[in-house]
């Protein structure tokens, strides 16, 4: 009793709050605090996230999910589409499955939905169209004849097996017939995936050429990135200080005017071509640009500052000492280099490699102005499936087997960088 | 400085390798060399050598209707984008620094993701969506993705400034009687502005000198200034596109400089300059 007035006493000139929260033990205040604190700062997250969830997740899930929808049958015959999921596709379907077939055709002639199906029903198998327009004007079948005997008098092809084994194979609501096609492959008419005719083949040499051409400019930054990023690193920061203006000035120049510029330089009566005549090397312009050299050409450009960045960073964190150690232990400079310093740097290269690699993957508006048809890549593609042809599923697929790509090699990128910073706290 | 008592070989790999890097500086400062001349030429060829002065090209772009729109919509689009990036980005950057969460670094890399998922996946994904919900077309979309796109930098650039941002500064402002919104004026944003400012310069040149997304889904009114140069180029590439080139390279220019000046103001008012 005595205590409690005692206690009344000292937190009465508390002022109130506090003293209920004195009455609580510490070890729950502090978690108390914590999770305020976490909910304090969580909140200032929150509203990117949710932005960005609009914005860009949301988006690319919708068009990734694009590749491997298939809503056209189910959305025109999704009876008949039911049934022909549970059916065994070895003999043909029961008179219920053809009996429903009749009715829906019968109901969804003639509209847009009908439309579209036959549309996608003949993507894969060309006549199913006409196929599909004859059988329906045959529909509902006429008194005493059952749905079997109609379809089979409208044409012959429903009394195969072959003809409602394609159509079952069209039933599901997904298909992953657009991302076989991205990689040449399709389902022949027993449904095993085979690789697609020569002359329709034509998307693994695309994402090759993707994979290809940036390796090549990966490599070439590399070759004229390297000895730059080691020479900034190596002097004093005065002069590394003007070298870094001049890698600096042209990553903040719009790319489009890198472009402009280099169609200016290379065209063929250029500065390029000018100067290579001048100086009598050759007699005729050369083609430089609208062909893979001109490509080639302004892709490194633009992408060799990212290459140098990432490098200069690491290199500038490197001491001098280990290689001077090593000369002085009688280890030749080169050599010295190779196995002294060229390790220490290889983070920074990987980096670098890996950032240019992932960009280069998406270019798109480089090649478009300065390659020909030749030069596209997968990028291209995409953007000529949604505005020519306005084909979602190619588009998508394509955009999937990129984004895939693009995903793996930016984990990587991220695993090695977030080491990259780990090491620098350490040290 | 080449040591005197190199050998010869040391002394010609010296000298070729200064050359080399020449070579590559002059490979990367040349296209921006050479086409801010010609935007002065008299005549309409982007050709060497230059038949004589004129301003034309210059009136020819503050006249035509096209390009003075384009220019507009740029000026509409980009500030916007920027300013809600960085509404966006540098609270979200505090609460980054300050919280540890399971899932944080799978959390940061999706908010870094924009910078390098393919921009052509972006610009079809969005009409994909925005389409019918009445945001193609319109500025509004544009603007969004925009500051999606821009998002990351201003993230990574007020982290990687909060870094080095002692927060025992805002405790001691606050034990002095400051309360959280004069010790964030007063103490935390004088610190950080700089890392803002350049996340929020770089957001300015990812929107300012974005052509895809707007390609797909802008509309003919929201035509911004490099959708106009990439119709340009594609067309016919006339001395307005080196015009054009030149007053983007000054304005890109002038952000460097600002940039390299916060950057410097920044290392010395946390001591860590030379």
């Amino acid at each position: 009793m005595r205590e409690d007035n005692a206690m009344t006493q000292l937190t009465a000139t508390l002022p109130r709050g506090m003293a209920a929260e004195a009455a609580v033990p510490l070890k729950t205040q502090l978690r108390r605090a914590e999770r305020m604190k976490k909910l304090k700062y969580g909140a200032l997250i929150a509203p990117l996230v949710v932005f960005l969830l609009f914005t860009f997740v949301w988006p690319i899930t919708a068009l990734l999910k694009r590749s491997v929808d298939n809503p056209e049958i189910v959305a025109a015959f999704p009876a008949t589409s039911g049934l022909l999921r549970d059916w065994d596709g070895r003999s043909l379907p029961s008179d219920a499955v053809f009996a429903s077939f009749a009715d829906e055709m019968g109901k969804t002639r003639g509209t847009p939905v009908f439309a579209s199906a036959a549309k996608r029903l003949n993507m894969e198998l060309p006549g199913f169209r006409t196929l599909m327009m004859k059988t329906a004007r045959a529909m509902p079948p006429t008194d005493g004849q059952t749905a079997r005997e109609a379809f089979v008098a409208a044409d012959e092809r429903w009394g195969d097996v072959a003809t409602w084994q394609y159509l079952g194979r069209n039933a599901s609501p997904t298909t992953a017939r657009y991302l076989l096609a991205s990689v040449d492959r399709k389902y022949d008419d027993a449904g095993h995936v085979v690789q697609t005719d020569a002359d329709e083949a034509i998307y693994v040499a695309v994402l090759k050429r993707t994979f290809g051409m940036s390796a090549v400019v990966t490599v070439f930054c590399l070759l004229l990135g390297f000895p730059l990023a080691y020479l900034m690193a190596t002097q004093p920061a005065r002069i590394a200080n003007v070298l870094m203006i001049f890698v600096l000035l042209p990553f903040w120049t719009s790319i489009l005017v890198r472009v402009a510029a280099w169609l200016v330089l290379l065209q063929s009566e250029g500065l390029v071509n000018q100067a290579l005549r001048a100086v009598g090397l050759i007699e005729k312009p050369l083609q430089l640009v609208f062909n893979s050299t001109g490509v080639y050409i302004a892709m490194v450009h633009i992408l060799l500052p990212f290459m140098i960045l990432p490098m200069y960073s690491v290199m500038k964190g490197i001491s001098p000492a280990y290689v001077r150690a090593a000369v002085s232990l009688g280890c030749p400079p080169f050599k010295s280099f190779w196995k002294v310093y060229f390790p220490q740097a290889l983070p920074g290269v990987g980096a670098g490699g890996l950032l240019v690699f992932i960009l280069c993957m998406g270019y798109y508006i480089t090649p478009a102005l300065l390659g020909s048809p030749k030069e596209q890549m997968a990028s291209y593609f995409v953007a000529f499936y949604t505005n020519q042809t306005i084909n979602w599923g190619m588009a998508a697929a394509l955009s999937a087997i990129l984004f895939a790509a693009t995903l793996v090699l930016y984990m990587v990128y991220s695993r090695l960088v977030g080491r990259q910073e780990l090491a620098a706290k350490a040290r | 400085m080449i040591a005197a008592y190199a050998t010869p070989l040391e002394r010609v790999w010296y000298y070729a390798f200064r050359i080399f890097c020449g070579l590559v500086l002059i490979f990367l400062m040349l296209p921006i060399l050479v086409i801010a001349p010609l935007s002065f030429n008299a005549d309409s060829f982007l050709l060497y050598p230059m038949s004589g002065f004129s301003l034309q090209w210059y009136e020819e772009f503050f006249t035509s209707p096209a390009w003075r729109q384009a220019f507009m919509n740029s000026c509409i689009v980009s500030p916007f984008a920027t300013l809600l990036a960085m509404a966006l980005g540098t609270p979200a950057a505090v609460g980054l620094t300050r919280i540890d969460f399971p899932g944080k670094a799978l959390l940061t890399s999706i908010l870094i993701s924009p910078m390098v998922v393919p921009v052509v996946i972006v610009g079809v994904a969005t009409y994909l969506v925005f389409a019918p919900a009445g945001l193609s077309g319109s500025y509004l979309g544009l603007i969004l993705v925009h500051a999606a796109l821009g998002v990351p930098f201003v993230v990574t650039t007020v982290s990687a400034t909060l870094q080095g941002f002692d927060f025992n500064l805002v405790r001691a402002a606050a034990s002095l009687g400051a309360n959280p919104l004069t010790a964030f004026f007063k103490v935390t944003l004088p610190l950080v502005a700089p890392g803002v400012i350049s996340g929020g310069l770089f957001a300015f040149g990812t929107s300012f000198d974005e052509v895809v997304v707007t390609l797909f889904l802008a509309g003919p009114e929201q035509s911004t200034l490099p959708r106009q140069m990439f119709a340009g180029i594609r067309e016919n590439i006339s001395p307005t596109i080196a015009a054009v080139a030149t007053i983007l390279t000054v304005l890109s220019t002038l952000m460097l400089i600002t940039l390299e000046w916060l950057r410097r103001r920044g290392e010395r008012m946390r001591g860590t300059g030379r």
